[in-house]
């Protein structure tokens, strides 16, 4: 019987690329096999796309399709991640992540259309758990589709407004119960016309739509991520459709890691993850009273150079603004400078830095910064106290100590980089103006804290002058 | 595979997903968002089938599209996590006599 032992080989290789998928997940877990993790997960999916062919039942006259569709998907993909800047990884992520929920609801398409136009000859028998989870996973991919479109849109700056209106909430839950209840009528096979079909895809399109809508740039990292998971729980559902054990676990694993990610960059963000779905916050600006005293001081470059050159430790902090100015790789140059001195350098890293947990490590590994030099939040903040010079460059709310004591701010509780207990804090910055989310800086007005105002690429270059110059 | 197998095998994905990213550092986050969903492109198998088994024009349409969109979800997020990943290094990789003891290992830094 060669159907079964093409079977049987299949659902091995299966095992194979679900066991090489985790184990490449697990090696992910340090910077040290993180490499290795990417190349083994490549080719538990290579194996796996391979030994699909060999499907019972592929009807021989779509192997062509099949193999066309590959080449434009794979060639499109490979050329626009191999071409794309650090600095535009995440909306490049949520895009990929989309096609991803496309997918799977591509797939439940296929399945649900068939059951609404059985071919002649051919009776519908799918059982009712297998509707609704092709219905269920449908609904969640297409919503991923469309929401991780509008993520990279946002990113992208393709789309600058967040529409807003009274009422929108009330619409989105609307839009979601109409979903689910032609969702069940398909699901239940009562009438499952291909109109109620397209129809409960059309609004599940819409939902991705109006509810990532009016979220705002700062709160995307999150969104980004939690469609991520939604993403891998539809993969799973249409996994059980097809009854693939591949697409099972895969999927699974996706939908619970990335719930847990998007936990995590939610509390790093002192965001709930209702929030950030429910609220407008992220681009509204501060809402806060409390008017900040005192003035900002100037200094000069000369000035920190000599500073840095003859201190014992300078803790660097950046921020997406430095990765904006494209600084980090004259900040390394610096840092360099420093060391071969005889400098204690660390670089801190808040987790919201750059546009998503760990995109800002992402941006100074390109630079060339060893990974053992940067430290995170809870590692470094107790060594602000002992660093002589915290250097500040593009950031902003993740040091700004309103955070720790401004209830009316809507940064009230996010932990905060302690940059203002160092002993001189020097901030550079492009000029007066408030950060991301338009929320006025105390550290900018502390007695420790000079300005260095200026582009973050020229102010770096003029520091290296400085404190080579410094003897 | 009957309903309770399935149920069986999703519980322990379930489980096995949260542990296995629980230990990963911050550093590692974004390549890592990136690395698992370079993982459910694995939809691109469910996809081929789906296509493979098509039989009307509509069928094939929306398995065409279901199959490129996953095979940009598996190759894109391969090549930008393979990419983010390879630039990675210690500092053992900077050149000799930069480097300063007491900053070797991040863990021996400042807990």
């Amino acid at each position: 019987m060669p159907g079964f032992n093409a079977h049987l080989l299949i659902q091995a290789s299966y095992l194979v690329t679900a066991a090489l998928f985790i184990l490449g997940l697990k090696r992910m877990s340090s910077p040290v096999t993180a490499r290795s993790g990417i190349l083994w997960a490549g080719a538990g999916m290579l194996v796996a796309t391979l030994i699909t062919f060999l499907t019972p039942g592929i009807d021989p006259s779509n192997y062509w399709l099949i193999i066309a569709a590959v080449a434009v998907g794979g060639v499109l993909a490979w050329w626009s991640g191999k071409r794309v800047a650090m600095t535009d990884m995440p909306q490049m992520i949520a895009l990929y992540n989309g096609m991803g929920g496309g997918a799977a609801a591509a797939i439940a398409a296929v399945e649900l259309y068939k059951i609404a136009m059985p071919a002649p000859g051919t009776a519908a028998h799918h059982g009712l758990a297998t509707t609704t989870l092709a219905v269920v996973g449908g609904i969640i991919g297409a919503v991923s589709f469309s929401g991780s479109a509008i993520a990279f849109g946002k990113l992208q700056g393709l789309i600058t407004r967040s529409i807003r209106f009274p009422g929108q909430q009330f619409l989105n839950i609307l839009i979601l119960v109409g979903a689910l209840v032609l969702g069940a009528l398909v699901a239940l096979q009562f009438n499952a016309s291909p109109e109620l079909v397209t129809a409960l895809f059309v609004l599940a399109l819409v939902l991705g739509l109006t509810m990532t809508l009016p979220i705002g740039g700062a709160d995307m990292p999150v969104v980004i991520s939690l469609y991520n998971a939604l993403t891998g729980l539809a993969v799973a559902f249409e996994g059980f459709v097809l009854n693939n054990a591949a697409m099972i676990i895969a999927g699974t694993v996706v939908g619970s890691a990335g719930t847990l990610l998007t936990q995590l960059m939610a509390k790093a963000m002192n965001r709930g993850l209702s929030n950030v779905l429910f609220s407008g916050f992220g681009e509204t600006g501060g809402a806060s009273t409390t008017t900040v005293t005192g003035a900002m001081k100037e200094i000069d470059a000369s000035d920190v150079g000599v500073m840095m050159a003859f201190a014992q430790k300078v803790i660097v902090v950046p921020g997406y603004g430095m990765a904006v100015a494209q600084a980090q790789h004259k900040i390394w140059e610096l840092a360099q400078l420093l060391l071969d001195r005889g400098v204690t350098v660390r670089f801190a890293i808040h987790p919201v830095a750059g546009r998503m947990p760990g995109h800002m490590n992402v941006l100074l590994a390109e630079a060339g910064v060893p990974y053992d030099l940067i430290a995170d939040l809870d590692e470094i903040n107790a060594e602000f106290e002992t660093a002589d010079v915290a250097l500040i460059i593009g950031a902003n709310d993740v040091v700004n100590p309103v955070a720790r004591t401004d209830k009316s701010s809507p940064i009230y509780g996010m932990p905060i980089l302690n940059a203002d207990k160092a002993k001189n804090v020097i901030v550079i910055k492009r000029g007066k103006g408030t950060g991301f989310s338009g929320i006025e800086n105390g550290l900018f007005y502390l007695d420790n804290t000079r300005m260095l105002y200026g582009d973050a690429q020229k102010a770096a270059a003029e520091l290296i002058q400085a404190v080579k110059a410094a003897g | 595979m009957t309903g309770i197998v399935a149920l069986y095998i999703f519980m322990l994905a379930a489980f096995t997903g949260y542990e296995v990213i629980s230990r990963v550092p911050v550093i590692l986050h974004t390549p890592l968002m990136s690395g698992s969903n370079f993982v459910h492109g694995i939809v691109l198998v469910g996809a081929m089938v789906a296509l493979g088994a098509a039989t009307t024009t509509l069928e094939r349409v929306i398995g065409f599209i279901g199959v490129v969109l996953a095979a940009g979800n598996a190759v894109g997020g391969y090549v930008v996590t393979e990419r983010m990943l390879e630039m990675f290094k210690s500092s053992g990789a900077r050149q000799p006599g930069a480097r300063k003891p007491g900053m070797v290992q991040s863990e021996s830094g400042g807990h």
